[in-house]
Parts: C-alpha cells; structure tokens; sequence
C-alpha cells in the first residue's frame, strides 16, 4: 500500500482565511485522502474546511530557475508603494 | 454499552503501530480513542471508572461477544479486512443506539457524532476491499462469514435498522450477505463470554492489579 498516490493537504484554519497548505499524506483516493486529512491535519480544532490535491497536478517552479523567476523583482523597487511620494493634500490614501 | 465501547477501545489499539499505512494507524488509533473517551464518560456515569474497568473479573463484564473476538482469524492474529468487518459491524449499531439516546443523554449526543465518523470510515474500507482485488475481497468475505451469526447478540432489539445500514455497503462493495439461518452465540450481556475476554482483560488490567491507582 506505499504505492498509494500523494496528496497535499489545504486547511482553512476558519471563516474568512485562505487555505493554508498544512503537508501532505498517502491514500488511495480522494475520499479516503479527505478522511485521513480529517485524521492527520484537523485533531485540534484545527480547521473548518479541508482541501486536498493530488500531488501530480501541482506544477512546481523548480529551484533552477530561481534567478529568471524572482531576482528580477529584486531592484523594481518601483513596484512597491513606498517608491511614490505622496502629493500634497492627497486624503484618504 | 459502556463495556461494549471500552472493550472495543482495548481491542482496536493492538493496531497501533502495526496499520498498513501510518495515516490508517492514526485513524485507528484515533477511533480507538474516541471509543475509550465514550467509555469512560458512561462509566464514571455508574460509579468509580477505574474500579469499573480495572477490577471487574469476565463474568461481570456485559459486553456482547463480537467486541471481545481477535481481529483475525485466531488470538494474537491481526487481519485488516478482519477488522474492518468488525468495525463495520459494531459502528453500525452503535451509531443507532447512540441515536436513539442523543436526544436524552449528553454522553450519546457527543458519541453520536464520531460514531458517524467511523461508520463512516469502516464503509469507505469496507468498499474498497470488497471492490478490490481478489485477495481483499476473499479477506474481507471470509471475516464477514466467519463474524455474521456475531451479529444477532450485538443487534438485539435493532436487528431491521442494522441490516438496513450494513446491507448496502455490502452490496456496493460486491461482499454477499451470510444467511441469517444457523448459529447465534450470545451471552455476553450475562457474563458469559469467550476465552478472548480473559485474555484481553489481563492485558488490559494487569498494570492497575499490580500498581493500583499508577498514573504516569
């Protein structure tokens, strides 16, 4: 029973988050990998809501290509807020 | 029901660190819990819980005789599609008897809750070895024929309602339901129980025997 595909495991911790995603775990299928989430991730009052996904249909940037992928945003420090100087009078904001 | 629940607890958590897969050690170990949780709240209900559990011989025990037997064929055995069987079973009834009392006893209403759950769980398996592979189906129909006339004791009273839960996830799972005709073992509700009892309770009782009152 190894063989048992991979799922990644989403808990939306309560009303008005995101799902977070919590780690991962084998099952069969989809119903039992919603169980074993249940079992595994949501002990504590953990969550109200559970996702999971098979591992295979996530598409994962790749260490690799961490230069092209992130160092460009590095120096466009034009892209965060604090590069505009606010305009007199401007409220509001 | 109290010894039904604890008996059941005592009994699934030879499981733990032995599932076929950690997520299903975790969630047998998880409704091992929950049946030792509903045991206790009943029997602190009924007096002094320890003395209750510790220091009871077999013949005062009440449990019906399906919840004492191995989860295998034979003592110290430990077959997957055997318990799941077992906890298809036992779940089945327990959730309509929890039902029954939910709206009365605040003990009920809370095990009503993870009754379902394991029901639940014990479906989902049952399914899957039923509809699986020749050697799970083969495994799990054995335990279902060799556990069957098991039954009558533990549905007492809710025979029809039983069936009407279990019949459908046998026949989803492709599994054939024993004939109802032949033997019935009972029992248990009077205190005479199996040689498995004896065996499971100075297991389970030898600690607080020797050390009474230990706590760790």
């Amino acid at each position: 029973m190894t063989s048992d595909p991979l799922w990644e495991v989403f808990v939306r911790p309560r009303r008005g988050l995101s799902h977070t995603h919590v780690g991962s775990l084998h099952a069969p299928d989809e119903v039992m990998a919603l169980r074993h989430a249940r079992d595994l991730y949501t002990r504590r009052q953990e969550g109200v809501s559970i996702w999971v996904v098979p591992a295979s249909a996530i598409t994962a940037s790749s260490p690799d290509e961490k230069d092209s992928f992130f160092d460009p945003a590095a120096d466009k420090i034009y892209r965060h807020p604090t590069f505009y100087e606010l305009p007199e009078g401007v409220q509001h904001l | 029901m109290a010894d039904d629940a604890l008996i059941a607890a005592q009994r699934l958590s030879e499981w733990v660190s032995r599932a076929p897969t950690l997520e299903e050690d975790v969630a047998l170990a998880n409704i091992a819990l929950d049946q030792l949780g509903v045991a206790r709240l009943l029997l602190q209900s009924l007096g002094d819980e320890d003395e209750l559990a510790y220091l009871r011989s077999d013949s005062e025990f009440r449990n019906c005789l399906l919840v004492e037997l191995p989860l295998g064929r034979y003592r110290g055995d430990l077959d997957f599609g055997w318990t799941i069987a077992w906890l298809l079973f036992l779940t089945a009834a327990q959730h309509l008897r929890y039902n029954d009392l939910a709206g009365s006893d605040p003990v009920a209403a809370k095990a009503v809750k993870e009754s379902a759950y394991h029901l639940d769980h014990a479906t989902q398996w049952t399914i899957r070895l039923g509809d699986g592979t020749q050697e799970s189906h083969r495994r799990i129909q054995a335990a279902i024929d060799e556990l069957w006339p098991y039954t009558h004791e533990l549905t007492e009273g809710l025979r029809e309602r039983w069936l009407s839960i279990v019949d459908p996830v046998l026949e989803k799972a492709t599994l054939t339901r024993p004939s109802d005709e032949g033997w019935k073992p009972s029992g248990g509700r009077e205190g005479q129980h199996t040689e498995h009892l004896s065996y499971l309770l100075a297991e389970m009782q030898s600690l607080h025997r020797a050390h009474p009152g230990a706590t760790w």
